[in-house]
């Protein structure tokens, strides 16, 4: 486990710059269940990019490139927003 | 400049125009509205720039003004006693996100009953919130103040709300001869406004207010609290700066012919007025008494406290607030600074829903004996 900052290191009042702060990996809360892709399915309409919570749909440009497990939780909403039914969940 | 005359509440509104804020969320509440019916007043004319945002509550004023502290803006507000209340939620949350907002604060009792004149209750609810509480004496004090207030807030080693609470009525509403300074004098006291991680700064983006577990809550409560030891110097610092400018110096403890005195009145807000005329009629009758005015109730000089009061004989604290089944607050603290010192302690309690504390009860008090509610009706209860 990291070393825990001392209250003299932390920022005041507990800011979080983006680029500074440690990124916790909170797809380890993910409960059972990830998205997984049926490319042939996939018309790149980007629905599964705009509908998720987090940050967890990565993009090469413009193109749908896959998911980013290390902060997916398994909310299924990219699956409930894909038109096309190229998204399903699997188990773990 | 030649004095004004002008109610404490119109000289605060004064500060506030010639501070220049960028943001003001308010709203009204007796006996805080002269304040920001005096500060709108000044954006309607054009004489202040502020962005007036009339909000729904007090709870919504502190919201916004965390929010646009926190975006970069110079952001003052104004309340009193349940607007205060209301309020403290988040006068508990802007303390813990460091965002520097100045608000007057006209003191008046809390409910109930309800009651609109002054005492210090309100002040008192949010002791522990973790802001700056400094007390005006007078109309002229809260002017002054107000203008010094900004300074303290933003600096980078406090990063805190700043209150400057003045006597409801008693000041907010009294008109007294105040001497204002250049408008330019106060802009170049204040300077700009500077924060170190502004929410509007696209090229450095930040997260503000974050969750914190068990492994991080208590850190941020101990940086809080050594903000607040911070305050106490720069507060000095200030005061310095201040008194270069207008010639009036301030301190977070204010001895009063403490020469040789043998006992000592202890008091906040505009009772030291009264304290110190009584202490100039008792010297001139040859009795060796002095005062102490409490300029910062947050941070509390406890270190200036005990040096100042080590050769009294006895040291009576004025609290105008009440705790039920407890020590007064102003009375917990001096008590607390004072452990060990010897001198004899008393505490009395007046002043309550704008009770007055004329001379002759000031006079009676440091003559000794009084019970500990002075000026309420009834048998007292045996000590």
């Amino acid at each position: 486990m990291a070393r825990l900052s001392t209250w003299q290191e932390l920022p005041a009042g507990g800011a979080v710059v983006a680029a500074e702060a440690e990124q916790p990996h909170t797809g380890g809360w993910r409960t059972g269940l990830r998205p997984d892709v049926d490319l042939s399915k996939c018309i790149n309409c980007l629905l599964c990019w705009l509908y998720c919570p987090d940050s967890a749909v990565e993009l090469d440009g413009t193109a749908f490139a896959g998911f980013d497990y290390d902060f997916c939780k398994g909310c299924e909403i990219c699956a409930e927003a894909c038109p096309t039914g190229a998204i399903e969940m699997v188990a773990e | 400049m030649s004095p004004e005359l002008l109610t404490g509440g119109e000289a605060v509104a004064h500060a506030m125009r010639q501070v220049d804020p960028d943001v003001v969320p308010v709203y009204p509440i007796t006996p805080q509205t002269p304040i920001i019916q005096g500060f709108a007043k000044f954006v309607a004319e054009g004489r202040a720039q502020a962005e007036l945002v009339n909000v729904e509550s007090e709870h919504s004023a502190m919201s916004a003004a965390i929010g646009s502290a926190l975006a970069g803006a110079r952001t003052m507000t104004a309340t009193s006693s349940q607007g205060l209340a209301l309020m403290a939620e988040v006068v508990y949350i802007a303390a813990s996100m460091r965002a520097p907002v100045v608000m007057a604060l006209g003191n008046r009792a809390l409910s109930g009953p309800i009651n609109i004149h002054c005492d210090h209750s309100d002040s008192m609810l949010i002791r522990d919130s973790g802001v700056v509480q400094l007390f005006a004496e007078n109309a002229q004090e809260a002017y002054d103040l107000t203008v010094m207030a900004p300074r303290v807030a933003e600096n980078p080693d406090v990063l805190l709300p700043v209150l400057v609470c003045l006597d409801g009525f008693t000041i907010t509403h009294s008109a007294e001869p105040v001497e204002l300074l250049a408008d330019e004098d106060v802009g170049g006291f204040v300077g700009a406004y500077r924060i170190p991680h502004s929410v509007l700064d696209v090229a450095r983006p930040a997260t503000q207010g974050p969750f914190a577990m068990p492994d991080y809550y208590y850190e941020f409560r101990r940086q809080q609290s050594a903000a607040l030891e911070a305050a106490l110097p720069v507060i000095a610092d200030v005061a310095a700066d201040f008194e270069r400018l207008s010639g009036r110096r301030y301190r977070a403890l204010e001895p009063y012919r403490l020469d040789d005195a043998v006992r000592v009145v202890v008091a906040l807000g505009s009772t030291t007025g009264t304290v110190k005329d009584v202490v100039d009629e008792l010297r001139d009758e040859g009795r060796p008494v002095g005062a102490l005015k409490i300029g910062s109730f947050r941070p509390f000089p406890a270190a200036a406290l005990r040096e100042a009061a080590a050769d009294a004989e006895a040291v009576i604290v004025l609290d105008r607030a009440d705790s039920p089944g407890g020590a007064p607050p102003l009375f917990a603290e001096t008590a607390a600074a004072l452990y060990g010192s010897g001198c004899d302690l008393q505490g009395h309690v007046y002043g309550l829903g704008g009770r007055d504390l004329h001379p002759e009860d000031v006079r009676a008090i440091f003559a000794g004996g009084q019970p500990v509610h002075v000026g309420v009706r009834g048998e007292p209860c045996p000590v």
